[in-house]
């Protein structure tokens, strides 16, 4: 459940406070980022049980990538505590790597490497030393079969982001932090990974979007940050409303 | 081991494909060897001159494969992918120990003999100054690979990385000197102080490789 700086109140708050210490996936309270002088996220607290979707809404530059590379252990937060699937980071962020999927703004993934290659590598630093079923199957899902052996360098930025897709899910993953995860896919690419990277039971996920009139209209809870990565929502996707929305990204409102 | 092997295997794999540092290193070293026969304008050479002409090449050639190591990690997010993964951030660094070092190894393999051709009047001495190249190599790749990644963070990484590599590498230099030079005096091998020098340079070795094993987690942080 995600509360703001302040108590988000609502139906959000009520959850939060009856919901078990264990099915908490994320809880981060009074979370600080700095790079410098710049402020990218300040007092950001939030609690997200597991198995439910947290979608982070924001103008640009309010720090929801930074947001989810923290959780992701990538960046050390510079003050407040980050607690994800059980772990306080960064003290424990060895435990927890493994059961995240993190699809960032880049594909990771190496040019000079063929698709399957790429995900031979990762799914050999994840453990998984039989895994060309596995791979063979998401690249069917992906509709990249016929591209297996293409070295990732020829690849167009959407086929490499449904790349990134496979190798996200690949070791299936607990927690799935989805940066823009639809960014560069056409409506059929998007319709075919869908079903790897959506709402599934037991798996719980934070998605970062601009699309926030699409976003508000699922079954969700939502964060929205301001300018200078304050929070200026958290709570269930239906108590905001897109005008509310439209006016923090306009920097109208804080 | 499982992600030491898979990290080594791939930068091995993405070097055959895309010969990117060792060809690059060896036309360096047989430039150099070439410059150095006109400008010394010497046939021949013995002893501590000897040991410097090649030492001094194989130092400025790792250079060139030292800048690249992270290259692929810092601009294809190998190390956000790496450091997502329930491995040991250890393992990339005793792998991009292994790799400089192969990358040096093959290096030496085909440049020695033509320094040989080059400079030397007997090839006897080329046995034990394997062992001295070996060491050294193991020096220097554990020093460059921490070096690089160090360096890998920042936009001035190509004069940050030799600048903060060479002057830790003045004890490589001076104990894989102190040992060829002996082994390439004229008349053939003398072996007085060999030993006293590869001590030096096992010394030197262990520390970097511990202090890599130590420090190479942090490094790795943002």
């Amino acid at each position: 459940m995600a509360t703001g700086t302040k108590p988000a109140g609502g139906v959000a708050a009520q959850h939060a406070a009856h919901t078990p210490e264990t099915a908490i996936a994320i809880r981060v309270a009074g979370l600080w980022r700095e790079f410098g002088e710049r402020v990218a996220l300040q007092d950001v607290s939030l609690e997200l049980p597991h198995g439910r979707s947290l979608v982070v809404l924001g103008p640009n530059g309010a720090g929801k990538t930074t947001l989810l590379r923290v959780l992701a252990t990538l960046l050390r937060p510079s003050g407040g505590e980050v607690s994800v699937l059980g772990c306080r980071l960064p003290r424990e962020a060895w435990r927890v790597r493994g059961r995240i999927g993190y699809l960032g703004h880049e594909p990771l993934l190496y040019r000079d490497l063929t698709v399957v290659e790429n995900l031979r590598f990762c799914a050999r630093l994840h453990g998984l030393e039989d895994a060309d079923g596995r791979i063979g199957e998401l690249l069917e899902r992906v509709g990249m079969a016929s591209r297996a052996e293409e070295l990732a360098r020829n690849l167009s930025a959407g086929m490499a982001q449904r790349i990134a897709v496979c190798r996200t899910v690949l070791h299936d993953p607990e927690l799935l932090l989805l940066d823009e995860p639809g960014a560069h896919l056409d409506p059929e690419a998007s319709a075919l990974v869908q079903p790897l990277i959506g709402p599934r039971p037991g798996r719980t996920r934070v998605t970062v979007t601009h699309d926030f009139r699409a976003a508000l209209a699922q079954r969700g809870i939502a964060l929205l940050l301001g300018h200078g990565g304050s929070v200026a929502y958290a709570g269930p996707c239906e108590g905001l409303s897109a005008s509310r929305a439209e006016a923090v990204y306009r920097g109208r409102l804080r | 081991m499982r992600a030491f092997t898979a990290i080594l295997a791939k930068d091995l794999r993405v070097e055959l494909r895309t010969l990117q540092s060792v060809p690059g290193m060896v036309l360096f070293a047989v430039t150099t060897f070439v410059l150095f026969r006109f400008g010394l304008d010497r046939t021949s050479l013995e002893g501590s001159l000897a040991a410097g002409v090649l030492l001094a090449t194989v130092l400025f050639a790792a250079i060139l494969a030292v800048n690249r190591l992270f290259v692929a990690e810092r601009d294809q997010g190998g190390l956000d992918a790496i450091r997502l993964a329930p491995v040991d951030p250890t393992a990339m660094f005793a792998a991009k120990v292994t790799a400089l070092a192969v990358y040096l190894v093959v290096l030496e393999a085909i440049t020695v003999p033509i320094f040989a051709v080059f400079f030397l009047d007997e090839w006897t001495a080329l046995a034990p100054l394997a062992l001295v190249l070996l060491l050294a190599d193991l020096g220097l790749a554990a020093t460059g690979a921490l070096v690089s990644s160090l360096a890998t963070g920042s936009r001035a990484r190509d004069l940050i990385g030799p600048l903060l590599l060479l002057p830790l590498l003045v004890p490589v230099m001076i104990a894989a000197a102190g040992a060829a030079d002996p082994l390439l005096a004229a008349g053939g091998p003398e072996y007085d102080r060999v030993a006293t020098w590869l001590a030096v340079l096992g010394l030197y070795d262990v520390m970097f490789l511990l202090v890599g094993y130590g420090v190479f987690e942090f490094v790795l942080e943002d």
